[in-house]
């Protein structure tokens, strides 16, 4: 059988000599996501701003009577509902956000709620509510805060071990390659007006350990082969190191994106968010592995001489082992 | 690095074969299929978001068990101080303000006053501070302010006594395995699988069910009621349902010498013979019972009314004393009510009030859709993927295969032994663990490749192959680890589900994809002792 090969052999792609555009084109993508976070803003669920999130299907209508709802809701006197299909027509969501200031009277969301629901099913008599959630200003914000504490840690805690493993340049890039990721995974949100939630945190810290795996595969092929070719200078270095993980980088990438896009078409509604994150951050994540994470270390002037001393007895023996065969 | 001992083949297949087999009995009840009975049965939980159902999470009120230990000082203040029979006088109380403050109008008796109150404060903590600050100040006023320490204890106490309350209030609604647990210092978790309408439980658990009997202020003018002012040692309290409730919407009771309804054995829902309306029939214990009868016996011909969680549920005139023990409370009540307010009061009441912080409720149909489609997912994604890892590498994808199979079957068992629960995001993290698990296979087979194309013979390509590329994959699974650790570290709910499918994952994949296709591949070249490789 003659098995398939997506990358030649023997590639020898000069990945590098764009590494100047590459980044320019990164940090103008990275500051218009933040750009857009801080102006746009993330439309934020009800996880992190309080309120509810009440879902609907109308088991009788082809479509859910939006409109009418929208009205209907809104002069109930929390303010204008946010309404979005997140399956079939008849299917929907009601988002209300707690009036500002209202942190204080914890048991208002459950309050709301229950006043939306008993509205909603009072004037529609095929709705059937699918689910609740109800959170109050006190909680939301420690979920907020929760969900911010286990974005910086984790990123931290990543970075820090790349860092004992390789060199403080390595934990430094792979950082960075991961602000890149979050950042534009954040504007693609605040672009669309995705819903953020806390499912969606879960999504970006998967994303940290995950597009980090790619990161890693070419640090340590850079590894090996600064041992292997002491006088090399960097940017050849580096783009062969490249080149000879290219072919894996691409196969678990696709690998990875097969079982997403299953998931994307035929997964349930409920989690879209969810696997558009994480299908954003495998595509960026591929792409700052290469284009961030690697030509950082030229800037920070990693040398093969940064390991000479951590060369462990048996990485010599290896070495020569290697040398001489 | 090919070479298996024996007793290495041994161990690493029975290991599979125990987790595999853990998985059965999931796999089998998710197709309706019977399992003996006589085997034991280990089973992934569904969580809330699949198999439907609330999730409700209540928070107690720190400030108002502050506020009680107050106004339960000025009760033990007054009483120890009528008991010492030194006719000592005090006057202008006040519990506001966080404090109990009063005047002693005989400045020599300030010391007694002092030796009298302080027994009635306790060690609080482990740091021998005392549960409350007494001051003299101006000489003769009285300042008891209770102590963060005596107060953190005393929500410590109300909470485990709330959570026992909640737990017999849920038990009376009948519902199944529900979850009752403490989180924090003044949370309480409460997760009800199956429940579609919270609403019935929420009543019940928004009710405090504090029973009091006090005695109606005639003296009051009903002018000065209207505009909530209450004459000396009174106070007002609003009725239940003012538009109907006799017209006046609060009345003004006597704030002392009144007697609180917890010292019941039983309530009922029951029918009022006369008016055939729905009440609840509560019967006291001794203790209980006797001091109704004296309170009943003392103000023959008076109105007394009785308060439920600071509201008048009504205001009847004692036309006896009632001896017996048991009493009725009317009270406009539906059938639902009256059972309500039966099982609340059977249940005991609850030290402080709880009110809902957190509601998430998952209709079954939702659950039931995501299980469906999350499963045709995973199968299409698992098949997709599959035949692109068998054209890609040929036997060495039929072995990546393999494995894959075996670490969904090893999850699965995984998180049936130790009982956890499969979320929503779960599911997805699952997903992402089959996409991802290749990826040691990935690493491992290119760089056999690479072995080769360098002109590495076989065997030697083949373990210089999972020889480096292993140092890769253990890096990137530990990057994955302290993200995953992270996320059940302050993950809440359905994150920390999906965190703890994503660590079995990482585990179980670097078993089946290195260790056990590195068995197949071993034996294979022993065996076949091929040329070449297709790869």
């Amino acid at each position: 059988m003659k098995l398939l090969k997506l990358v030649p052999d023997d590639t020898n792609i000069h990945f590098l000599k764009w590494r100047v555009p590459f980044y320019l084109i990164s940090m103008v993508l990275i500051a218009a996501s933040w750009g857009l976070v801080l102006t746009k803003g993330l439309n934020l669920g009800v996880d992190f701003i309080g309120g509810q999130m009440i879902r609907v299907t109308f088991e009788r209508s082809p479509a859910a009577p939006v409109v009418e709802l929208r009205e209907q809701v809104g002069k109930l006197g929390y303010g204008e509902p946010i309404i979005q299909r997140y399956g079939k027509p008849n299917e929907i969501s009601i988002r209300m956000k707690l009036p500002e200031g209202a942190d204080h009277d914890a048991a208002l969301s459950d309050k709301m709620a229950r006043t939306i629901t008993a509205d909603i099913k009072k004037n529609h008599d095929d709705a059937r509510i699918d689910g609740v959630d109800s959170v109050s200003g006190k909680v939301s914000k420690e979920l907020g805060w929760d969900a911010f504490k286990a974005l910086g840690f984790a990123a931290l805690a990543v970075a820090a071990y790349i860092w004992i493993r390789f060199e403080w340049q390595f934990g430094v890039g792979a950082l960075f390659a991961l602000f890149h990721d979050v950042s534009l995974t954040l504007g693609l949100f605040a672009l669309t007006g995705m819903e953020f939630d806390l499912n969606i945190v879960a999504a970006l810290l998967t994303l940290i350990g995950y597009s980090l795996n790619d990161t890693i595969v070419v640090y340590d092929r850079i590894r090996e082969n600064m041992k292997k070719f002491r006088k090399m200078p960097m940017p050849e270095l580096l783009d062969l190191s490249v080149n000879e993980t290219l072919s894996r980088t691409i196969v678990t990438s696709l690998s990875v994106l097969i079982t997403l896009v299953a998931l994307l078409l035929l997964g349930p509604d409920v989690i879209f968010g969810f696997t558009a994150a994480i299908t954003l951050g495998i595509f960026v994540g591929t792409y700052s592995s290469i284009y961030m994470a690697a030509p950082i270390l030229i800037w920070l002037k990693v040398n093969p001489n940064s390991f000479v001393p951590t060369e462990s007895a048996l990485d010599k023996q290896e070495r020569l082992a290697r040398e001489g065969a | 690095m090919l070479e298996f001992p024996r007793w290495k083949v041994i161990w690493l297949w029975l290991l599979t074969l125990v987790c595999v087999a853990a998985a059965i009995p999931s796999l089998t009840s998710t197709m309706g299929l019977s399992w003996p009975s006589s085997l034991p049965e280990p089973k992934v939980n569904l969580g809330l978001d699949l198999a439907g159902g609330s999730h409700i999470l209540l928070e107690a009120d720190p400030s108002q068990v502050r506020q009680q230990r107050i106004e339960g000082m000025e009760e033990s203040v007054r009483n120890k101080l009528k008991q010492d029979g030194k006719n000592i006088r005090i006057s202008d109380i006040s519990n506001r303000d966080g404090a109990l403050t009063f005047v002693v109008a005989d400045q020599s008796q300030v010391d007694a006053v002092r030796e009298a109150v302080l027994p009635l404060t306790n060690g609080a903590g482990l740091t021998g501070k005392r549960d409350w600050d007494i001051n003299v100040i101006d000489g003769n006023r009285f300042v008891l302010k209770p102590t963060d320490a005596g107060v953190d204890q005393a929500v410590t106490q109300a909470m485990d006594t709330a959570v026992e309350v909640v737990r017999k209030r849920i038990d009376a609604l009948g519902t199944k395995e529900p979850t009752i647990i403490r989180s924090g210092p003044t949370r309480i978790v409460v997760q009800v699988p199956g429940l579609q309408d919270p609403q019935a439980l929420k009543n019940l658990l928004g009710q405090t069910a504090k029973l009091e009997f006090k005695l109606v202020d005639t003296a009051a003018l009903p002018s000065d009621v209207a505009q909530g002012i209450a004459p000396a040692g009174s106070e007002i309290v609003p009725f239940v349902s003012p538009a109907e409730g006799g017209g006046a919407p609060a009345i003004a009771v006597k704030r002392l010498g009144g007697i609180r309804g917890d010292q019941l054995t039983n309530a009922q829902q029951t029918n009022n013979q006369q008016t055939n309306e729905p009440v609840v029939n509560i019967t006291f214990n001794t203790e209980g019972g006797a001091k109704f009868a004296k309170l009943t016996t003392q103000n023959t011909g008076k109105q007394f009314a009785i308060i439920l969680d600071g509201k008048v549920l009504s205001a009847p005139t004692i036309n006896e004393p009632i001896l017996g023990g048991s009493a009725i409370i009317s009270g406009r009540f539906t059938t639902e009510s009256a059972n309500a307010l039966a099982i609340s009061l059977r249940s005991g009441a609850l030290p402080v009030d709880l009110k809902v912080v957190e509601e998430r409720t998952v209709g079954p149909d939702l659950g039931a859709d995501s299980i469906r489609k999350g499963m045709i997912a995973m199968g299409v994604g698992t098949l997709a993927l599959m035949v692109f890892i068998f054209v890609t590498y040929g036997r060495f994808g039929v072995y990546a295969n393999i494995a894959l199979v075996i670490n969904v079957l090893m999850i699965l068992g995984i998180m049936a032994i130790i009982n956890t629960t499969l979320t929503l995001p779960g599911i997805a993290g699952f997903v992402l663990t089959v996409g991802a698990a290749v990826d040691a296979n990935v690493l491992i087979n290119e760089r056999i490749r690479e072995e080769r194309h360098r002109g590495r013979k076989v065997v030697a390509a083949v373990e210089m192959g999972y020889k480096e590329a292993s140092r890769a994959i253990f890096d990137a699974n530990i990057t994955n680890v302290i993200a995953a650790v992270l996320m059940f570290a302050f993950g809440s709910g359905p994150v920390k589900g999906f965190a703890i499918v994503l660590m079995i994952g990482i585990a179980t994949s670097v078993f089946t994809a290195v260790t056990l296709t590195r068995l197949w591949v071993a034996q294979w070249l022993r065996r076949a002792r091929p040329a070449d490789l297709n790869l």
